[in-house]
């Protein structure tokens, strides 16, 4: 089976400074893979080349076998992104953002509002559909991001820091959903996450740090191997600067 | 892609444009009521300006705030478009634009759909200010209203484009006021939109082959000529070919990543 994301030798750059560095990983078709480092390890930047916001100049991505360099149209129709920075029109209300969202992933009226109710009653906000999202609060913000990245029913769902600002109810209710829907749907999830309390131990992570990677494997397992005494530890050690003067 | 998932997304992107002007009136009605004050108050001081004076495409000598009416449509057109262009610089900053630059259709259709929308409210504008203009004389043929619907929308295609090319050049919120006042108002008095080109010529030869260099003269001639059910051809080619040539260099030098990694991309 194509795998849902496959990365290959992508390394990137600003300037001098090397942000990304010969990264290459896949994410298995109906899976859940979850990018673990401290702030500025690439991982924002990782999510940026996957969804066409920055050129790829070195290395190759494909989203369901479509490269996104060469048909980034097609990569781009496979995947619903949640983005670190939100990005919710707060003068809008949550159905004109959703609306706004399926038109431009070019979906009739029709087909948006019946997708819209369907995301929306997931998340108990159907009845708020008329609200500005001004008036939400930033948990109900995210979900409405959530619902609004599912609303043209891709198969792969980025989520780059997804609960960052929430409060520890919301980041567990919004993990649960996501967990519910890699079950229920099959769909492949690629997340980042400076939070190790968001992972559970048999999670699939990927430890990436200055922009390379630097392990993968279930997060217990790659606890042990480090020898440390937990998650925190790991990421502690992942923080740490690479070379002592 | 089916070419209705293009319409559709056309129509979003149009959509979203009335809404968010809908949204603040304060900014449809400060539109009006700039050219408004113009031809109330600005007008009425200068009527004396176009005594006897014969201005195309008018056959006799007519009152000023006739003259000026075209050039205030221009006004509207220039105002919303650098108004649609700062509000793509403030999502590009605010991040919402990333919903619209991971939309799976070309880059090119949404630019063009953005531009397009943003012209068809500066439309609605300007149709407004042309009925309130009917208060203070400015009454041109039932035609006219129709005629000069094509060149009012073909001027805003190549304003929205001047500004969409002007966003993508400008890295902070804050220096689109400056270059806003450097762009709008020099474009604005060196045109005809106020006084009659024979008039700039006979009072500076530079001024009047900056106003004819100008496309903001030309958009404003294609108006008034269209306006009073005239053809102006040279106003015509100018204006499109200048739509284009800008909209196409608008489309080529969009950069999305600029400013939207916090300033590390554009070395990139």
């Amino acid at each position: 089976m194509t795998d849902a994301v496959s990365i290959e030798g992508l390394s990137h750059y600003f300037g001098e400074q090397t942000v990304l560095q010969d990264v290459s990983f896949s994410v298995a078709s109906g899976a859940q893979l979850a990018l673990l480092g401290p702030n500025g390890a690439g991982k924002t930047t990782l999510f940026s080349l996957l969804t066409g916001l920055l050129p790829i100049r070195t290395g190759r991505i494909t989203v369901f076998g479509h490269e996104v360099a060469e048909s980034p149209g097609k990569a781009l129709a496979n995947l619903g992104a949640v983005f670190q920075q939100p990005t919710l029109d707060l003068d809008l209300s949550l159905i004109q953002n959703l609306a706004y969202h399926g038109a431009l992933q070019g979906m009739a009226p029709g087909e948006v509002r019946t997708r819209a109710r369907l995301e929306l009653d997931r998340f108990g906000l159907w009845d708020r559909r008329d609200e500005p999202v001004r008036r939400l609060n930033a948990g109900h913000r995210r979900r409405v991001e959530i619902a609004r990245a599912l609303l043209h029913e891709p198969k792969l769902l980025l989520l780059d820091e997804a609960t960052t600002g929430l409060d520890l109810a919301s980041r567990v209710n919004l993990q649960e959903h996501i967990r519910s829907l890699v079950q229920e749907r099959g769909l492949s999830v690629l997340w980042t996450t400076h939070l190790v309390e968001e992972l559970a131990a048999d999670e699939q992570v990927i430890l990436l740090k200055a922009g390379a990677v630097q392990a993968q494997g279930a997060l217990s397992s790659l606890v042990a191997a480090a020898g440390m005494a937990d998650a925190k530890d790991l990421l502690l050690g992942l923080s740490a600067p690479a070379h002592t003067p | 892609m089916r070419p209705s998932r293009y319409f559709h997304c056309f129509i979003g992107v149009l959509r979203r444009e009335f809404q968010r002007t809908v949204q603040q009136r304060s900014r449809f009605i400060s539109a009006l009521v700039r050219p408004m004050l113009w031809l109330a108050v600005f007008a009425a001081g200068f009527r004396t300006v176009l005594d006897g004076v014969t201005v195309p495409p008018h056959t006799a000598p007519v009152d000023y705030e006739v003259y000026i009416a075209p050039g205030l449509v221009g006004i509207i057109v220039l105002f919303n478009s650098m108004q649609s262009s700062l509000s793509m610089v403030y999502d590009r900053e605010m991040g919402s634009m990333r919903v619209l630059l991971t939309s799976p259709l070309p880059r090119s259709w949404l630019l063009i759909s953005k531009l397009l929308s943003s012209a068809m409210v500066s439309l609605a504008q300007a149709y407004v200010f042309l009925l309130l203009a009917r208060l203070f004389g400015v009454v041109p043929p039932a035609l006219g209203y129709l005629a000069a619907l094509p060149a009012i929308l073909l001027g805003a295609m190549l304003l929205g484009a001047l500004g969409l090319f002007l966003a993508s050049r400008i890295d902070q919120l804050e220096n689109f006021a400056g270059v806003m006042n450097f762009v709008v108002f020099p474009l604005f008095f060196l045109s005809s939109a106020l006084y009659p080109l024979a008039t700039m010529q006979a009072a500076s030869e530079w001024v009047y082959w900056a106003c004819m260099v100008n496309p903001f003269t030309h958009v404003v001639e294609l108006i008034r000529h269209a306006l009073w059910l005239d053809f102006n051809a040279p106003a015509l080619t100018v204006t499109a070919t200048a739509a284009i040539v800008l909209m196409a260099t608008a489309i080529a030098s969009f950069d999305p990543a600029r400013r939207m990694f916090s300033g590390r991309a554009g070395r990139h």
